[in-house]
């Protein structure tokens, strides 16, 4: 009853889950393309595009796609060995046990004389299992011992391990505790052997059979035996037991680990732990079947089910409603492998700016999020359009994906999102919020307060070996006279607030908000006329540069 | 002669003409370059961010090459500079060289200023020297008029930076000229393209580029020429969009001087990827001179 509930209970969540993400590929709009395609255009294009690609040449390709590249992984192989390797195993090996013992009822028993104790099923879920194993083991080698270059393993990745590493644990163990459990084991003899209470003597000699070879635990039944009992316990077992169960040395994991719980195997049949371990053997597949839609492990859809897309579309020919749901589709389909991250060029810069957002691999799930039209706080699209601007658009992420996604599109239509909610590149964004600030315009009129001073702000400037140098500045203003940018202009300070020479005076009388509030910082293009001629080795273009740093920081912190 | 060949973020996916055309242009010469492809940012793009970020971006490639025991090879002025102001600040500042060093350890990486950074031109004019590019010049132009544009964060700070003479330089110049065309004075030739300012500022940046495509057509340049990924950048690709939009058409495009170079060399316009160019440079190609053995067959054949 509770098993049915848990499992239909799951069932409906995980439907809910893939109808939830099937749905996104047609709802979310990635790119231009998207723009102005109804969801309903989509579902109906995708449902048409799909018949007439099976029913056509294409097909040939679809199957080759699905071969080489779902089922082999191909690809993966030719990059990682090892990393193929445990993919493989964990996809094999997981695909294998469902088949043959998750799903016993449904397939192995339609396809075979089934009995789950009986080999090669008893056998071959131990192989299984042991290869799932094998599989953690090597993600677990790469990821902690290795330290395969890999900057970020979330929450995500874990969950996805840890839910599978309980799965199988349960199992093993649980099976190790039905080996050891004496009353399971009475259980079988009532139901199979034949024998009445009254056999006494028979019913011993099987037992001590038992006990001797299979490792059951008994309470009052101990070695060492008489040749004599084992032997007429083995007559009994083949005639009564054999057929449909075998020798449990066969489970080549559960029958080592019943031993290293053998010392306690009594206390446990009598607790009846492999009761509890079979409700936690279940309720972790269900929670994983559950959790899946929502999880990471929903690349098993979607990544295979882009690279068939892949496969057979056509940037040109395609219809553009199926492009725009191709676009949708192929953001969905990270696995967040961090292949991206690895690679990109700016990633280092996240040692200094602890933003996770500069990371690619991090940076999609805030496209996601925005995607999804989920609600982001000023710090949340602050610190993501941070991240998203510290991006040099060289492509590599692009380049190595090894499913294919274009991110440098994603990143161009992140871009594009975070400016129409306000968000543009931040250099733009701070000149706007610092003249809006301060004035410079109205200041003219106003006394200026020399005191307090901002100590904070006069030590930084002090520390910095060139923002320092502003405190030898005489004033001769050949900085402001050499510089392009003032000369550019018929009235330079109307449009540049404070010119460079002003901007040092300023540092003088530790003046930080007019410092950080001229648009003469913003509109510096850093060509070091003024710091080459400044006649005193004031190193001008760097304190400009030092003050943009500050007021990035500051309209940052802000936010946060 | 062996460097490592940096080549930043652009040039593999934006200016490929320019590491084609260098790579083949260095290889006659005898230049032998090594790829590094763990490099990252030069850390040019951050310097308005963050000091420190940029200083680490910069200096982990720094390290990466010392840790080859090569010297750096950069062909962009704006990478060139940034290099050479890491090398500075990291020089110094010796907590900042330690806290950079305990990050670049993660990695396994150390810096310790080991390593030379030179431009592109400086290793044409320096350290291969002009005699053996005058050698390898087989076709000199004849009659054209270039505009040689040297790019700010080559020459200035010039204290940092140490590229050429910031007030009169002649590099850029002198190389130009041993291919035989002509480097025009111009008064704007010091001075900035306008690409710092490009997705903050574009009225302005477009401000400096309009400025110097005039003046370069008013001292009678056919072209211009760079060693930059962002002065090709603006003069190519903006220059046009410049035009399409409405601006003046100045007709004064930009050539990479590993192009310019090449071709004189007698290499050829597919392997200098001429077509890579926004606008259209197929024309430099007529002021080559005529090759003295194509002349005798002409000859020989009417």
């Amino acid at each position: 009853m509770f098993y049915n509930i848990a499992l239909y209970t799951s069932l409906a969540i995980f439907a809910v889950g893939l109808v939830y993400r099937v749905s996104n590929w047609f709802r979310w709009k990635v790119g231009p393309e998207a723009a102005g395609i109804s969801s309903s255009a989509r579902v109906s294009a995708a449902a048409k595009g799909i018949i007439s690609t099976v029913f056509s040449a294409k097909i040939a390709t679809l199957l080759r796609v699905f071969v080489l590249d779902v089922l082999l992984q191909l690809w993966l192989a030719k990059k990682d060995f090892l990393r193929w390797l445990a993919h493989m195993c964990i996809f094999g090996g997981f695909i294998l046990l469902l088949l043959m013992h998750g799903l016993d009822r449904f397939v192995t028993s339609v396809l075979f004389d089934y009995y789950s104790t009986l080999n090669p099923f008893l056998f071959l879920r131990n192989v299984f299992g042991f290869v799932i194993i094998v599989g953690l083991g090597i993600v677990f080698y790469r990821r902690l011992l290795l330290k395969a270059p890999r900057p970020k393993t979330t929450v995500v990745d874990f969950y996805a391990i840890f839910i599978l590493a309980v799965i199988m644990i349960s199992g093993f163990v649980l099976e190790g505790t039905k080996i050891l459990s004496h009353s399971i084991y009475q259980e079988m003899v009532e139901e199979y052997s034949g024998l009445g209470e009254e056999e006494v003597e028979e019913l011993r000699a099987l037992e001590a059979y038992w006990v001797q070879g299979f490792g059951v635990v008994s309470p009052d039944v101990k070695g060492p035996f008489d040749e004599k009992i084992l032997k007429q316990g083995e007559e009994l077992h083949e005639m009564s037991c054999a057929s449909c169960h075998s020798r449990p040395q066969w489970a080549i994991i559960s029958y080592p680990a019943s031993w290293v719980i053998r010392p306690m195997g009594l206390f446990m049949d009598r607790t009846n732990v492999h009761i509890g371990l079979w409700y936690l053997h279940f309720l972790a597949c269900f929670f994983g079947l559950a959790y899946l839609p929502f999880s990471k492990f929903f690349h098993i859809f979607s990544t295979p089910l882009y690279l068939l897309v892949d496969g057979v579309m056509d940037e040109v020919e395609s219809d553009p409603a199926n492009m725009a749901t191709r676009q949708a589709l192929q953001i969905d389909a990270c696995t967040h492998c961090g292949d991206c991250t690895i690679r990109c060029s700016v990633a280092v810069a996240i040692n200094e700016i602890p933003n996770p957002n500069i990371l690619p691999s991090e940076k999609l799930a805030a496209f996601k999020a925005l995607l999804a039209g989920r609600k982001l706080n000023q710090k949340k699209l602050t610190r993501i359009q941070e991240g998203s601007h510290i991006c040099t658009d060289c492509h590599r992420c692009t380049d190595v994906c090894p499913i294919g996604i274009n991110l440098e599109k994603a990143w161009l239509e992140l871009n594009e999102r975070l400016a129409q909610r306000g968000y543009p590149k931040p250099e733009a964004w701070a000149r706007e919020a610092m003249a809006a600030e301060f004035d410079l315009a109205n200041l003219k009129e106003k006394p200026i307060s020399l005191t307090p001073v901002d100590k904070a702000f006069a030590s930084a400037l002090v520390d910095s070996g060139q923002a320092s140098t502003f405190s030898v500045c005489f004033g001769c203003q050949t900085c402001t006279n050499v510089c392009p940018v003032v000369g550019n202009d018929e009235d330079p300070k109307a449009v540049l607030g404070l010119l460079p020479h002003e901007i040092m005076h300023c540092l003088a009388l530790k003046q930080k908000e007019l410092a950080i509030g001229s648009n003469m910082l913003w509109d510096c293009v850093t060509c070091y006329m003024c710091q080459e001629h400044c006649p005193q080795g004031v190193r001008v273009t760097d304190v400009l540069y030092e003050l943009k740093n500050l007021a990035l920081k500051q309209i940052k912190n802000r936010a946060a | 002669m062996k460097f490592a060949i940096f080549l930043g973020c652009n040039i593999p996916i934006r200016l490929k003409q320019y590491e084609a055309a260098s790579r083949a242009v260095l290889e006659k010469l005898g230049v032998t370059l090594v790829d590094i492809p763990e490099f990252n940012c030069c850390g040019y793009p951050l310097r308005n961010i963050d000091l420190k970020a940029f200083v680490l971006s910069s200096a982990r490639n720094l390290a990466l090459a010392e840790r080859q025991n090569l010297d750096m090879v950069v062909l962009c002025k704006c990478g060139y500079g940034t290099f050479r102001m890491a090398e500075h600040l990291i020089k110094e500042d010796g907590a900042l060289r330690k806290k950079i060093n305990a990050i670049l350890a993660k990695d396994g990486l150390r810096y310790e200023g080991d390593v030379q950074v030179k431009h592109f031109l400086s290793v044409l004019f320096n350290d291969v020297g002009t005699a053996a590019i005058k050698e390898k010049v087989t076709r000199p132009y004849e009659g054209l008029k270039i505009a040689t544009h040297y790019g700010c964060h080559a020459l200035r700070p010039s204290k940092i930076v140490q590229f050429d003479d910031p007030v009169a330089p002649s590099l850029f110049d002198r190389l130009v000229e041993l291919t035989g065309a002509v480097s025009v004075d111009w008064s704007t030739k010091l001075e900035c393209c306008g690409a710092p300012l490009l997705g903050t500022n574009d009225e302005l940046s477009m401000d400096f580029t309009e400025k110097k495509l005039t003046d370069a057509k008013s001292a009678g340049a056919h072209y211009l020429t760079t060693g930059c990924v962002f002065c090709q950048m603006q003069f190519d690709t903006i220059q046009k969009r410049m035009a399409t939009n409405g601006g003046t058409n100045h007709h004064v495009p930009s050539i990479l001087y590993p192009q310019l170079l090449g071709l004189c060399m007698g290499l050829d316009k597919e392997i200098l990827r001429l077509d890579n160019n926004e606008i259209d440079i197929s024309g430099v190609q007529d002021f080559l001179a005529t090759e003295p053995h194509l002349q005798s067959v002409q000859y020989t054949g009417t």
